[in-house]
């Protein structure tokens, strides 16, 4: 009787959080209601983990006498997994949130791996389907374990240069079709039940490695500035992993939570791909950095310095002022100061919007983040589709930190290896300030023809020293200028 | 896991195909300036992994399978509180104008 009703209980419990999870991210798609969003769906997480614990009742006859010592290592692994990882998400900076993203993803794509190793090595999967699953999860999982750290690697630095070599290519696709061959001979030993040439452990060892390995060297070649879409497809690869383990464990919750992941994993995949103008399989299978040498044709103009304090004061008497961050901004830790300047004209009666490019940051949405933590209303940001036609009547655009994301040649040269990608229009404003460190160039390596514009002038100097100056130009105003 | 019910084949496809449309129709909505927090919030949904591991781990029967099961909980449990612990502080500093003149406070925790 009471493994039945623990089943129940279970089942019940898992249908609760399935649905508190899928209600939670529903909940997630306004800032308004997103912060409830996550609270409901921990909730869910809660009841799923402290449910699964009724599983001690239902044990099979073999694992009945480690019962005892598998409850204390089951609580040891969630305070100690749990524990470190919340400390550690609680106290990891904003602008480091990338890569956090992807080690957490990656502890879900190893744990998936994990749990099909267990039912591969114990022999516990019945028939063909359920082994072809648990291959399949393992192998998505294990790619997502290893290439999720590479990322992670990379985007905290301790991976600097993307590592190339001639047939990189061909090697990553014959690690591939190895490991896909030996999955299909594994299935093929399980079904024709022949004797393996090896013993079969050192056979799915021998898979998990190969997986782990691909997962590396496909991360490998990837440029930093790509990074936003692979934690993406990890994440999506991750739900995926999940989903096929959940299937094999005979679990709805893991299937659902997972499949949803997936897709919305690949649907930002695709959305992040499209804003920097280039498809998935181009970010995986191609090296950014080594594009033919683009040719630039001759530039019309100059660049026409200006001091910041000059800058500031023209804003604070223009109607209309947008501002488009970049990732600069963030190096230089300047939100907060650029937040005090902007409150300071709003004090004016100037109007300023935030006009904020998809790929500003290093993950999707990374920059809205990183103003709202420095204090930035939701309601002043800007996404690029909803703001551009707006720099035609606006005074002024004021560039920090951003590059190619609002470089003209986008729109206008065929040639350009931007070309094609949404900018914003930021070269339609009356007048356009540029604040910029030096005179150099961004991640494309492209000269920047909004620089030479008629309208625009550069402010050079570090983002937050700029704007220190700024603020104290227009307080030096007075109050008399401000009345 | 339950061993009255069993979902077979073109059950469990039917699951992942309306699983699968539930997530794209769900994300599709959500707008850009939420990505960050819907990505690392996506990323806690997946966390569920740790319940499989527990059924792995409960059910373990020799050093191994613990040693592995025990891996896959710590790292589930990981991906579900670091997943939770970053979208929960990331989305707390999202405020309408007028809510709060001052930069929202980095520490602001809620219980879960």
């Amino acid at each position: 009787m009471l493994p039945l009703i623990s089943e129940l209980t279970i089942g019940a419990a898992d249908l609760g959080a399935a649905f508190l999870l899928m209600y939670g991210l529903k909940r997630m798609s306004s800032p308004v209601t997103a912060p409830s969003g996550i609270f409901v769906a921990g909730i869910g997480m809660l009841v799923a983990i402290f449910a699964s614990f009724l599983y001690v009742f239902d044990v099979s006859a073999e694992a009945k006498p480690y019962l005892p010592v598998n409850i204390g290592l089951a609580v040891l692994a969630l305070a100690l997994g749990g524990g470190v990882a919340w400390l550690s998400g609680k106290k990891v900076a904003m602008t480091a949130m990338p890569q956090m993203v992807a080690l957490y993803n990656g502890m879900g794509g190893g744990a998936a791996g994990a749990i099909a190793a267990v039912e591969l090595f114990g022999g516990k999967t019945a028939g063909a389907t359920q082994l072809g699953m648990t291959l399949l999860g393992a192998l998505i999982g294990a790619v997502s374990l290893s290439g999720s750290l590479i990322a992670w690697a990379k985007l905290d630095g301790v991976i600097n240069q993307p590592l190339r070599f001639t047939g990189q290519q061909a090697v990553n696709g014959l690690v591939m079709l190895a490991t896909l061959g030996l999955g299909g001979y594994l299935l093929f030993l399980a079904e024709s039940g022949s004797v393996p040439l090896v013993a079969l452990p050192q056979l799915i060892g021998l898979f998990f490695a190969l997986a782990l390995i691909f997962g590396i060297l496909m991360t490998l070649p990837i440029g930093g500035a790509d990074m936003p879409v692979v934690i993406s497809i990890y994440n999506a690869f991750t739900g995926l992993a999940v989903g096929f383990e959940g299937f094999v464990l005979q679990n709805p919750a893991l299937m659902i939570a997972g499949m949803v992941v997936g897709a919305a994993g690949t649907l930002l995949t695709l959305l992040m791909a499209k804003a920097m103008n280039r498809s998935v399989s181009n970010v995986v299978f191609t090296n950014f950095g080594g594009a033919p040498k683009h040719k630039q044709g001759a530039i019309k103009g100059s660049l026409k310095p200006v001091e910041a304090g000059d800058a500031g004061i023209f804003m604070r008497y223009a109607k209309e002022v947008i501002i488009v961050p970049g990732y600069g901004l963030a190096v230089a830790q300047g939100q907060q100061k650029l937040y005090e300047f902007v409150k300071l004209l709003q004090a004016a009666g100037v109007t300023v919007k935030f006009a904020v490019h998809p790929v500003a940051g290093r993950m999707p949405g990374q920059m809205d983040v990183l103003l709202a933590e420095a204090g930035v209303p939701y309601d002043l940001i800007f996404q690029l589709e909803d703001i551009n036609d707006e720099f035609a009547t606006a005074d002024v655009a004021l560039v920090i930190g951003a590059n190619d994301v609002v470089n003209p040649a986008a729109r206008t040269d065929k040639s350009s290896p931007i070309f094609g990608m949404p900018i914003l229009n930021v070269d339609k404003a009356k007048q356009v300030y540029v604040v910029k460190r030096g005179q150099g160039k961004g991640y494309a390596g492209i000269v920047n023809l909004l620089f030479y514009g008629d309208n625009c002038n550069m402010v050079y100097g570090d983002a937050q020293a700029v704007l220190v100056q700024m603020i104290e130009a227009v307080r030096g105003l007075g109050t008399a200028a401000a009345a | 896991m339950a061993s009255q019910i069993s979902i077979t084949g073109f059950v469990a496809l039917y699951i992942f195909m309306l699983a699968a449309f539930a997530g794209w129709v769900i994300i599709g909505r959500v707008p850009a300036i939420l990505h960050t927090p819907l990505m690392s919030g996506s990323n806690f949904v997946h966390g569920i992994v740790v319940v499989g591991g527990l059924f792995a781990l409960l059910n373990a029967s020799t050093i191994t399978e613990q040693a592995i099961g025990f891996a896959a909980v710590l790292l589930g449990a990981g991906n579900a509180a670091g997943g939770y612990a970053v979208t929960g502080r990331m989305l707390a500093m999202f405020q309408p104008s007028g809510h709060n003149a001052g930069p929202a406070k980095p520490h602001h925790s809620k219980k879960g």
